[in-house]
């Protein structure tokens, strides 16, 4: 059953034939570069600047930033960010550039920023021009990310910077960076505070930005240091020793679980060929009818069929999570489908990315640099960078232990 | 076709039939009085038994719960298929040993016969016949043109296997090859040249049985050639209550060995302490909502009357039978010691969910009919 089948409000209806017509018009066609398979894993400027145009053209004509208000850039709607987004995916459009602004950055500036601070930052972070990064995870702090040590000193109306963070997701091309940082030491948790930074005009004055390659040879991530970097206190969200509290604004709308709708466009495959569309268990199904097993074809193998069939279970059972968890009375515990929401998602399309592999067989060696690997290669790429996703955004056994503590209610691992 | 409701149909008679489900379980079905009923022998060499309160039966008559899903003009109230998975779902999670789950099986192929006879039958159902179905061979094929039932001049013969609640039923629906090929009939189980056997089950909170037809006297609710069209008609309909029922035990399982594992102290801690328990707990609560919703979306779509609803139902039936295992082990295996005893009320649960996961088919059997349905037969 498609979105639009469901029920809308007559606004909702308006809006989502709006978006429809809109897309119908717009939609930007085919890339003119090559494409990395998400955001993440950006590093070519032609590359960005094109999704950029894409996310500008799209927050212009209202489908991005809908339900944020009107003096913060946004639409001023409610309800309808959703919308916007099926839409998108519906039309088959590209990704967004700056899904770690619009996923994290936003609702925490949102929740936490002082009224003319999102009047600042919000209009151009929606739109995409500012590019934002988060700099929370340090090489002490991971998963145990209250062991933050970059420590904030406070110097009048100013904060100084000094510490080390890591696997800074496109830091290299951000103007913006959330960060936790440390204005105590006397307690783990209180002794945070959350402040946003303007890392690009920083760039020679103490902000360093260095690449770190991911397992695949891709870049996307980075090193960023702080040496004695200035910062006005009015970039501070919420009070001093509040750091924690308003992370915890960011990590839930980062696993999905928080309460605005992040906007997001996709479903476009990135190569012609729709079989290398890496998320959809359909896709999959079209690969497997084209490689050669016992004789057959791999979609003519019962075992690779129960394969594909226990995906295309698990991944409409994610759907149909997501629509109960909207309906108050169809949930025992208001949290317990969205803080599933990351960890199942990731591990979904981790085991989809890994059949890919018995599907392909021997081809399935074959890489991005080969012209003749199944689906440009694109499968085993993906199934490497899903690794980034099941570790990102809290590892899925840290998210484990939270389910189990939040809404089980067990006694806490640590 | 109706638009599908985002909150899959859920009303408010919906949930407030939900909740009086719930109060109903809650003052009548305790685990504590269910084990002292069903399981009151061990002996594994123990005589077949029917255990049941017929009393709370009638109960649930009157307040209308096999009238659900008969139509109004057949003498029911005519809700949507969720009513009655609200229903399931909370008779699941108290292991409610009865007719109820059957009869509304009975009540979805009867709906599918469009015939007077059928139209009467259902409303003996809305008025309290407990009816089930005798559908199945001797090999326990779940494809519904496979009986070793013949029918001729009027008259059964030949037996009907696997035959759910049978001792507790008033009526069978049973499934016979004619000269123009399966027909459905119903048969009092009051009726001459009948003979229902028991089988010993291993679930305790049902009642299964073989039914021997010779020359049986019956009632044709649908023509010889338009019996197995029924069943299939009916069949996503049936999937789902059993899944629904499936997803209640699951909860009732998951919460009971979270509770465990909260309070049972070792190595200074309580179990769920330990992430080889609290990780595990948690994927069964996963699965257990994965469940849930596709048992909700195949119920909807049935009542939306859409064209999908076999796969639907099947997408529930195999994810709830894969979780019907997994949510069954865990609860033993957690209990430890305890768990593997008769005195422990889980292995009552288990034994229905182990049940449930091969009713109408497990989930390998609705996987590989989904393969065909999506992608094609195999070469
Ligand atoms: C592709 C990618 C992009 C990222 N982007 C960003 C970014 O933009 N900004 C940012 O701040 N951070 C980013 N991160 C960092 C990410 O948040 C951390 O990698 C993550 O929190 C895990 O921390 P760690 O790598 O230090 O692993 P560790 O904390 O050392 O954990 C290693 C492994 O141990 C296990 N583990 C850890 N703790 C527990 C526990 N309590 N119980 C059970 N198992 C446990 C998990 O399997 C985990 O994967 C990114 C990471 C990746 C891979
Ligand atoms: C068939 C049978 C025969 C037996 N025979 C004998 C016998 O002859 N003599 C005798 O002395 N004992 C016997 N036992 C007892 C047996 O050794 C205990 O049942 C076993 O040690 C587990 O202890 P428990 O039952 O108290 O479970 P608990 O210790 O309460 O544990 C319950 C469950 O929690 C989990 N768990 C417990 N601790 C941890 C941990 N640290 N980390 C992760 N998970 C954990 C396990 O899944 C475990 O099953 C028998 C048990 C059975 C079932």
């Amino acid at each position: 059953m498609s979105e639009a089948q469901r029920k809308d409000t007559p606004e909702q209806a308006e809006f989502r034939k709006y978006c429809q017509d809109w897309l119908a018009e717009n939609h930007p066609g085919r890339p003119p570069v090559k494409l990395p398979q998400g955001a993440l894993e950006l590093s070519d400027p032609d590359a960005l600047e094109w999704l950029q145009k894409w996310q500008k053209s799209a927050y212009d004509a209202g489908l991005i930033g809908c339900d944020y208000p009107v003096e913060m850039g946004g639409g001023g709607k409610e309800n309808c960010q959703a919308i916007a987004n099926a839409e998108m995916q519906k039309a088959k459009t590209p990704y967004l550039p700056n899904i770690i602004g619009m996923g994290m950055a936003a609702p925490t500036i949102f929740f936490h920023a002082q009224e003319e601070v999102k009047a600042e930052l919000l209009p151009k972070l929606l739109s995409g021009e500012h590019i934002w990064c988060q700099g929370f995870s340090e090489p002490g702090a991971g998963s145990d990310l209250a062991n933050a040590q970059t420590f904030a000193e406070r110097d009048g109306d100013n904060w100084i910077i000094n510490g080390h963070k890591v696997w800074t997701s496109l830091a290299h091309f951000a103007e913006w960076m959330i960060l936790l940082a440390r204005t105590s030491k006397d307690d783990k948790y209180n002794g945070l505070s959350y402040f946003v930074v303007p890392i690009r005009e920083n760039l020679d004055k103490g902000v360093t930005v260095r690449p770190l390659i991911k397992m695949t040879g891709e870049t996307g991530f980075n090193e960023v240091l702080f040496d004695n970097v200035v910062l006005n206190d009015r970039y501070r969200l919420d009070d001093v020793g509040a750091g924690w509290k308003v992370a915890m604004t960011t990590l839930a709308h980062e696993r999905g679980a928080g309460p605005i709708v992040t906007p997001a466009s996709g479903g476009m495959s990135l190569e012609e060929d729709e079989s290398a569309q890496t998320n959809s268990v359909y896709a999959l199904i079209d690969l497997a009818k084209q490689q050669a097993r016992n004789g057959k074809t791999a979609a003519d193998d019962p075992l690779i069929r129960d394969e594909l069939m226990k995906m295309m279970i698990r991944s409409e059972s994610f759907k149909q999570n997501q629509r109960r968890a909207s309906v108050p009375t169809l949930v025992d515990h208001p949290m317990r489908i969205p803080l599933q929401f990351k960890l199942v998602a990731t591990e979904l399309a981790q085991d989809l990315q890994q059949i890919a592999y018995e599907i392909e067989g021997a081809a399935s060696s074959l890489y991005a640099n080969d012209d003749n690997a199944p689906a440009a290669g694109r499968w085993p790429l993906a199934y490497m960078n899903s690794f980034g996703v099941t570790i990102a955004a809290g590892a899925n056994e840290v998210q484990r232990n939270i389910l189990g503590e939040r809404v089980l209610g067990m006694p806490k691992s640590k | 076709m109706s638009e599908q409701p985002k909150n899959f149909g859920f009303g408010e008679d919906e949930t407030m039939l939900r909740d009086s489900a719930q109060k109903f379980f809650a003052d009548n079905c305790s685990p504590d009085k269910i084990h002292g009923q069903v399981a009151h022998d061990s002996n594994i060499h123990r005589d077949i038994e029917c255990i049941w309160d017929k009393n709370l039966w009638q109960q649930i008559v009157e307040l209308g719960w096999t009238a659900v899903c008969v139509p109004e003009e057949a003498g029911g109230i005519g809700m949507p298929l969720v009513a009655a998975v609200a229903i399931a779902e909370e008779a699941g999670k108290a292991a409610f040993p009865s007719p109820l789950i059957s009869t509304y099986c009975a009540t979805f192929v009867l709906n599918a016969c469009g015939t007077d006879a059928a139209k009467a039958a259902l409303g003996d159902i809305a008025g309290g016949t407990a009816t089930t179905l005798a559908i199945t061979n001797e090999k326990g094929s779940w494809e519904s043109s496979d009986t070793d039932v013949t029918v001729e001049g009027g008259k059964l013969t030949g037996t009907a296997y696997f035959v759910q609640d049978a001792k507790k039923a008033d009526r069978f629906i049973v499934s016979a090859k004619g000269a123009k090929g399966v027909g459905l009939y119903q048969v009092e189980a009051s009726a001459e040249n009948l003979n229902i056997i028991a089988d010993g089950i291993i679930d305790l909170t049902r009642d299964q049985a073989h039914i021997e037809f010779s020359g049986t006297e019956c009632v044709e609710v649908a023509a010889e050639g338009a019996g197995d069209a029924a069943i299939d008609a009916a069949m996503p309909s049936m999937l789902t209550i059993v899944s629904a029922d499936i997803v209640g035990a699951g909860e009732w399982l998951l919460q009971t060995t979270t509770e465990y594992a909260k309070t049972r102290i070792q190595f200074d801690r309580p179990l769920g302490f330990f992430q080889a328990v609290k990780h595990p707990l948690v994927n069964v609560m996963l699965d257990i909502d994965r469940t849930k919703s596709l048992v909700y979306n195949a119920a909807c779509s049935i009542d939306c009357g859409e064209d999908n609803t076999e796969l639907n139902a099947r997408m529930a039936k195999a994810q709830a039978s894969e979780m019907a295992v997994f949510s069954s082990s865990r609860a033993v295996q957690f209990h430890g010691g305890i768990g593997f005893t008769w005195e422990c009320y889980v292995h009552i649960f288990f034994k229905r969910q182990m049940h449930n996961h091969v009713l109408y088919g497990d989930a390998k059997y609705h996987r590989a009919k989904l393969a065909d349905m999506v992608m094609g037969k195999a070469a």
